[in-house]
């Protein structure tokens, strides 16, 4: 355990004196290591928390360079940011906000090859992308390496996040099986996302991070939270493992594989 | 019969009624993009057309959301 300085105790005294996290949680919260996939919509919203919430090492995953059209909701990148790797101009605002943070990037796109080497070293992963490809990869290897994660997804107005302790609570594909089919999947630039919606969502992951870190609450095991901001109704799902499930069931995934990517998924960045 | 849909009781006429045609009668317009959860189970596709739904069961729609970008 470290010692709280006082800059340290004058930084986080708003976490401190919240009664389920106070100093213990605090550092708790320093000696983590949080796994971000993405530096977009989602992953832009959670860098700036954990960093700010003083997660001691941050490892942020994209292969990608900021682009003028992510500026509407990917708020880790600025107008002087396009044309820089997401990962390079996510880790600058992380150490503006909180220079104390220890923060690694990952400037390529995640395969079966090398996500268990990239997520191995973490306490908790989360998954900010935007392709069920990498989703479904990355629920597998976080039940292989049984590593607890924040699923989260957004679809213009609407966002939905489960948290996952990998053979305890039902996974990604225990709700969804297998990607669905390539052709009939809105997730191209062309179906749209509010801006807000994706820091609704990635605020929510953070926040789940957090609980899971600190131990405060109850996190969102079991249970798939969705919301439509049109109408900013949010409902709970209750859920619960499938003992048949793909991934995490008695016959249960023992090696990764990459799954499909529909076409117009590919990035043409 | 009385069917809970994502959370909210819903009066159907039918008396016999699968879950293809509960999808067909909620306008779910592409049921590969959604997973259909039927009292806490989760179907498989191929047997929609034979599971029939009886009074008071809870149904979920629960939509594939690919984005995070
Ligand atoms: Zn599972």
């Amino acid at each position: 355990m470290i010692d709280l300085n006082d800059e340290e105790l004058e930084r986080y005294s708003r976490h401190i004196i919240l009664e389920d996290v106070g100093i213990e949680g605090q550092e708790k919260i320093l000696n983590s290591k949080v796994l971000i996939i993405g530096a977009g919509g989602l992953g832009s919203p959670i860098a700036y928390y954990l960093a700010a919430a003083g997660v001691g090492e941050i490892g942020i995953v994209d292969g990608d360079v900021v682009d003028l059209s992510n500026l509407q909701r990917q708020i880790a990148h600025t107008t002087a940011d396009v044309g820089i790797p997401k990962v390079e101009s996510a880790k600058a605002k992380m150490l503006a906000v909180n220079p104390h943070v220890k923060v690694n990037i990952y400037h390529t796109m995640l395969y079966s090859g090398n996500i268990l080497e990239i997520i191995g070293p973490y306490d908790f992963i989360i998954d900010g992308t935007d392709n069920f490809a990498s989703k479904f990869l990355i629920n597998d290897a976080c039940v292989l390496l049984n590593k607890p994660l924040s699923h989260g997804g957004i679809l213009r107005f609407s966002g939905q996040t489960m948290t996952i302790k990998p053979r305890e609570s039902a996974c990604y594909a225990c709700v969804f099986d297998s990607p669905p089919p390539a052709g009939v999947v809105p997730t191209c630039s062309s179906a749209g996302i509010l801006g807000a919606v994706a820091g609704m969502l990635g605020t929510i992951q953070a926040a789940e991070a957090l609980k899971f870190i600190t131990g405060a609450g109850t996190p969102l095991y079991n249970t798939l939270l969705a919301f439509d901001a049109k109408s900013m109704l949010f409902r709970s799902v209750k859920l619960k493992r499938n003992p048949k499930c793909r991934v995490c069931g008695e016959n249960g995934i023992t090696e990764l594989r990459d799954y499909e990517q529909a076409l117009c998924e590919v990035k043409n960045a | 019969m009385k069917l809970i849909i994502n959370g909210e009781a819903k009066e159907f006429s039918q008396t016999k009624l699968n879950v293809e045609e509960l999808l067909v009668l909620e306008n779910v317009e592409q049921p590969d993009m959604v997973s259909v959860q039927l009292n806490d189970e989760f179907l498989k596709k191929p047997d929609y057309a034979a599971v029939f739904l009886k009074d008071d069961d809870a149904v979920n729609f629960l939509y594939f959301m690919g984005g995070g970008e």
